[in-house]
């Protein structure tokens, strides 16, 4: 069944696997491409500071800005100290068994349960169960459950990858076991954790099928008052300016997406350059 | 003293362990409570396969077969392009790529799992939308076609990344081995490499239709969100996640229409709770057999 020379043949696969590669990744320069050079014309401190206006069609994204920023805020809140505790038990507690095993199948659940299946359950859950209404506060709720196993899944493998001995010296100092996880092995897992952050960041700060129904507002005059307020939000908003509303010049919808990418790009580009910071100070 | 808050703390940590299986009962108990109220007027069969969807004529008729098979064509079309791609592309980032090139194709396939849907369906929109009608001549680009390469496009980082991971995890050795016995790079790739990392592929596989199943703007926005029993590529559908994200904002709470829409989410929990469970199978496998 050998029609080339083994060497041909691996030259012509070669290059049709780089060309399939090129088919992926060449869009995602393209995507960002189209954002920037049409988006930042209407990038302007204005459009970032100030309220839209006669129907969404011209003004700024202010409002939208602050509602995702709340969002984001609450989102690590209720999901950090969950996430990073849940990582310190599964990293440095759990034996191998039938609940830890649970626990990773939980895991791995929620992280494949459908965005808008989160919509959902914050719907049923936090806005009309427990009453809160449409809410920043039922929408950070709702995100903070739905990137909990990012969390936990980039904390867990930055504690695990904390050396043994590290542990061993603190014990034989006298250090309790929660003693030496806090000082001798949290410390050292932080920009591991700190990826995990970033990634939920760029979740909470993008996703829109979750707030949908618990938080999203379309249009509103003012700002949020309190965290039982709802809010705007910067997908939410793009989604209405491409979809509900007739004639918004296009420009408008294409800077708001430059701002929600950016935003996005350049929270990852900071975690990026801390994580390279402390890898030239790792010392083991 | 130290003992007391010591108790504290590690009853938070196990407290916070479990949070994790406790989310996913109470995801599974609201749409459940909430999803079966729909099923005191209308039957289980009638749901799943009624084929028509009017949820507010009068009377309304609750059948999703439509929606299901919506998704269905999507999640094919999606599969039979990303697939074949993202393999390629793990393997040729993963194997072949010399670690320049490696780093920047990798930092441009981050970008894209960094990228919102939204932010894609609104690109989907205004760029593959056009494109698919004018290519193929057709009334409206919004069709499955485009759901399809979008979400395929979509799905990529994750398969990219998962099978990248699971030919990391193949020992050096094995490729060594098949170098030193005369195979060229490319038979020890094919003959040694994939077959070892097959299940990480398979779960690589999976995830990434996980992913298609479940995404909902993007999908939304650009495949025409037509209720009728598609026939071909070229033809509007409606997928189950965009009919939940369009139509709950103009229910009723407690009516008909808003407990359909849970019975909605109950068949998509199912379908990724499967698939993912599944990989997750796949994965492990690979380490008991080690």
């Amino acid at each position: 069944m050998r029609f080339l020379n083994p060497k041909v043949e691996e030259k012509i696969v070669f290059l049709s696997l780089f060309l399939s590669t090129l088919v992926i990744v060449a869009p995602v320069i393209l995507v960002i491409g189209i954002i920037v050079s049409r988006g930042l014309s209407v990038i302007s401190w204005q459009f970032l500071t100030t309220m839209p206006r006669m129907g969404m069609r011209a003004g700024g994204i202010f409002p939208a800005i602050v509602g995702t920023v709340y969002l984001v805020g609450g989102t690590l809140l209720f999901a950090l100290p969950v996430g990073i505790f849940s990582a310190i038990y599964l990293s440095e507690y759990s034996k191998r068994n039938w609940l830890t095993r649970l626990i990773e199948l939980a895991i791995v659940n929620l992280a494949g349960v459908p965005s808008v299946v989160y919509g959902l359950f914050g719907l049923g859950l936090f806005v009309v169960f427990l009453r809160l209404g449409a809410s920043i506060l039922a929408g950070s709720l709702t995100l903070a459950v739905m990137v909990l196993p990012v969390i936990i899944t980039a904390s867990r493998e930055a504690l695990q990858s904390v050396p043994k001995s590290f542990r061993e010296v603190s014990y034989s100092l006298g250090a309790t076991r929660w003693q030496t996880i806090r000082h001798a092995v949290l410390p050292h897992a932080l920009p591991g954790i700190l990826t995990g952050t970033v990634l939920s960041i760029s979740r909470a700060a993008g996703e829109t099928a979750p707030i949908l129904f618990t938080v999203a507002a379309f249009y509103l005059p003012r700002l949020p008052n309190s965290i039982f307020d709802q809010a705007m939000a910067l997908p939410y908003h793009l989604y209405v300016l491409s979809t509900q509303v007739p004639n918004v010049r296009i420009e408008l919808q294409y800077g708001t997406a430059l701002v929600l990418v950016g935003l996005i790009v350049i929270t990852n580009l900071f975690a990026a350059v801390i994580r390279s910071y402390f890898r030239v100070r790792k010392q083991w | 003293m130290r003992k007391y808050y010591e108790f504290v703390v590690e009853g938070l940590i196990l407290l916070s362990a479990i949070a994790s299986i406790i989310f996913v009962l109470l995801i599974l108990i609201f749409l459940l409570k909430e999803g079966f109220m729909l099923f005191r007027t209308i039957g289980v069969f009638d749901f799943l396969f009624g084929n028509r969807w009017y949820p507010i004529s009068e009377p309304p008729r609750f059948g999703i077969l439509p929606l299901i098979l919506g998704s269905l064509w999507v999640t094919l079309g999606a599969t039979v392009i990303a697939v074949p791609l993202g393999i390629a592309c793990a393997i040729f980032i993963g194997e072949i790529a010399p670690g320049w090139l490696r780093e920047i194709l990798k930092a441009g396939v981050e970008l894209l799992a960094a990228i919102p849907s939204i932010v894609l369906g609104f690109i989907g929109l205004v760029t593959l939308v056009p494109l698919v009608k004018k290519l193929f001549g057709l009334p409206t680009g919004l069709t499955a076609l485009s759901g399809s390469i979008m979400l395929a496009f979509m799905a990529m980082p994750t398969i990219v990344s998962i099978m990248e991971d699971a030919l990391n995890a193949v020992p050096r050795g094995y490729r060594e081995g098949s170098i030193a016995m005369g195979a060229t790079q490319w038979q020890t790739i094919r003959r040694i490499v994939l077959p070892s990392a097959s299940s990480g592929i398979v779960a690589a596989v999976m995830l990434g239709i996980g992913r298609v199943i479940g995404e909902t703007m993007a999908v939304m926005m650009i495949t025409g969100n037509a209720a009728v029993i598609p026939n071909s590529f070229f033809q509007p559908v409606r997928t189950m996640t965009a009919t939940i994200a369009a139509e709950m904002g103009e229910t009723v709470q407690g009516s008909e229409h808003y407990f359909a829409l849970f019975a909605i989410g109950i068949v998509l929990f199912a379908i990724t709770f499967a698939v993912n469970l599944l990989a997750d199978l796949s994965l492990h496998r690979k380490q008991t057999i080690g």
